[in-house]
């Protein structure tokens, strides 16, 4: 072991991959400044685009890196924007530490229903994260005097950010704050997928059978990933919560687990930057759809996805070959 | 003192009445294998004997219908097949099963951060894990696939992939090693290598090795057990083997005969 040379040694630490470092980071938070700067209409929306992002890439960690067929994601994300509602109703109006329980109560659905999920794969994983998903929903809606039932938590308030930055009527404090969410989320997720861990979620969706036989308990790596990606999840739902300042069904419903995932494919899986470029595409292309024609926006977004399912099968960062992996 | 003692061990690994069956199918009927440290054993029958079903039931791919299996004397016959390569359990598969998405450094950077427990870290970067490197380095080196470290596997020519199938288990230094046809589709020129590479294993590591190609399991093993319809039809020292007239007449015979 000891007399290997430097060089060898320099082309084998090379010969792991990672995401490195380039300019393509920088784009996000330049637009982000850009929108700032000579769109302030746009701030609300692009607080929504954010959240979503949050959002997306937690959904990525799930399905792009673990392999986890989800369409239930919502649960986790719900369950963060009831968590954060409630702390603000009952114990703190603080934003942070009410993010924080908000990623703690993702993190924790995901890890009492994990083991349910990752005992399966494909289909059946589908329908049991549904019906996750579904239960939670019900339990929100028939649990009134907590959760409000089907007029959502509302009434509750959120205190400047660190005490200094008061949530404002045209969204600029949202705004940043959710863009600084979202900065420690990307790069927390980059440090996870660059990790020893990142690199044995990768093993484990190439071939779990050949991971067991290195002695790696499968399923409970996938544990960690799926609670991990739940409390991302869970805080895109805090932050939700926080910015509108209430919480509905909806934040647990299908059609957010949907969404996402479509928001995601789009974008194009397991890069961390499809998440980014689908869920922005996705969120503004519906509002500007539904703008401009109300009743069939809905329409436009089919067209997308056809266009993008036919001529960007790897979503559209697979398009302009962002991702790094040598083949 | 001139002769050493003899030493009655406990075998590191133990297969003691295992029986296995699908449906009415029987695929394992009451095998039994005992190997030393050190054992160089093969395990010899032909398509269809239950060769690669037993490597399944001893790593715990698959659970034995009746018997038992012991590493080191310990019980592992309900033991997780993660579990048991704690234990020293390492095998390589008859079809290659690597992670073909990548790289050859990083697969087996996987293997040598799973034994040494950090695989499960979700900050830093196995780059910046000396031991890791170091022994992925010398392992390529040792290999000859140094140039090809940052290779996906997916472009790696099929004997290429076969040496990195045996590295991925030679990296968890294992004390017992199950090769499942290790030379299989290795073009004849190159099973020299092969062979020098399983010869210069380390002496205590018990090897269990399945192989067709007769010339490499004569020149590797100093025992034998003949497998036939998933039942042990004779075990013995390599030459006892090739002299018993049964398994030149079931295996051998049936290889000039077809």
């Amino acid at each position: 072991m000891m007399g290997t040379e430097p060089p060898a040694r320099d082309l084998v630490a090379r010969a792991f991959t990672r995401h490195h470092l380039s300019w393509v980071d920088a784009l996000p938070w330049l637009a982000i400044a850009a929108v700032w700067l000579v769109a302030g209409d746009y701030v609300p929306l692009g607080t929504q685009v954010i959240i979503m992002i949050i959002f997306a890439l937690s959904l990525d960690l799930a399905v792009g890196y673990g392999g986890i067929d989800t369409l239930g994601h919502a649960a986790l994300f719900g369950s963060g924007a009831y968590a954060a509602g409630l702390y603000a109703l009952n114990v703190s109006s603080e934003p942070v530490t009410g993010l924080l329980a908000a990623g703690i109560a993702g993190a924790a659905v995901a890890l009492v229903t994990g083991p349910l999920v990752l005992r399966t794969r494909g289909i059946t994983q589908v329908m049991l994260t549904l019906a996750v998903s579904t239960v939670l929903l019900e339990i929100a809606n028939a649990w009134k005097p907590v959760t409000g039932g089907a007029d959502g938590l509302t009434g509750f308030r959120i205190a400047p950010v660190l005490g200094a930055f008061r949530f404002d009527l045209a969204g600029n404090t949202a705004y940043w704050y959710g863009a600084a969410v979202l900065a420690v989320t990307f790069f927390l997720c980059k440090g996870l997928v660059n990790s020893p861990f990142g690199l044995t979620i990768r093993g484990i969706r190439e071939n779990p059978v050949r991971m067991r036989l290195l002695g790696v308990p499968v399923r409970h790596r996938l544990l960690m990933l799926y609670t991990i990606s739940g409390f991302f999840a869970g805080w895109a739902g805090g932050l939700s919560a926080q910015v509108t300042k209430l919480v509905g069904l909806d934040t647990l419903e299908f059609v957010l687990s949907g969404n996402a995932l479509v928001m995601l494919i789009l974008g194009g899986t397991g890069s961390l930057y499809g998440a980014i470029v689908g869920a922005t595409v996705f969120v503004v292309l519906s509002d500007r759809a539904a703008a401009i024609n109300p009743f069939h926006w809905l329409f436009a977004l089919g067209i997308v996805l056809i266009l993008a399912v036919r001529y960007a099968p790897a979503g559209l960062v697979g398009l302009l070959r962002f991702r790094k992996v040598p083949r | 003192m001139s002769a050493e003692p003899p030493i009655l061990e406990v075998p590191i690994l133990e297969v003691r009445g295992v029986c296995k069956s699908f449906g009415a199918l029987q695929v394992a009927r009451d095998v039994s294998l005992a190997l030393p440290a050190g054992a160089r054993h093969a395990l010899i029958g032909p398509n269809g004997a239950g060769k690669t079903t037993l490597v399944h039931l001893i790593t715990g791919l698959l659970p034995p219908s009746s018997g038992a299996i012991r590493i080191g004397g310990r019980d592992v016959t309900r033991l997780a097949a993660e579990r048991r390569v704690a234990l020293g359990l390492a095998r390589t598969f008859q079809i290659s099963s690597l992670f073909p998405g990548l790289t050859v450094a990083e697969n087996i950077g996987l293997a040598v951060a799973a034994r040494t427990g950090v695989e499960i870290r979700p900050w830093g970067s196995l780059r910046r894990r000396a031991q890791v490197i170091d022994e992925a380095a010398s392992m390529l080196e040792q290999l000859g696939l140094l140039a090809l470290a940052g290779r996906a596997i997916a472009s790696l020519a099929y004997g290429q992939r076969r040496l990195v199938e045996i590295a991925l288990a030679l990296a968890l230094k294992p004390k017992i090693l199950l090769l499942d046809e290790p030379a299989a589709g290795v073009a004849s020129n190159d099973r020299g290598m092969l062979l020098d590479l399983l010869l210069s294993l380390p002496a205590d590591l018990a090897i269990l090795i399945i192989e067709h190609d007769m010339s490499l399991v004569f020149r590797l093993a100093r025992r034998m057990t003949v497998l036939v319809d998933g039942g042990i039809l004779t075990e013995g020292s390599v030459a006892d083997v090739r002299a018993d007239p049964r398994v030149r007449d079931v295996y051998l015979g049936s290889r000039h005969h077809a």
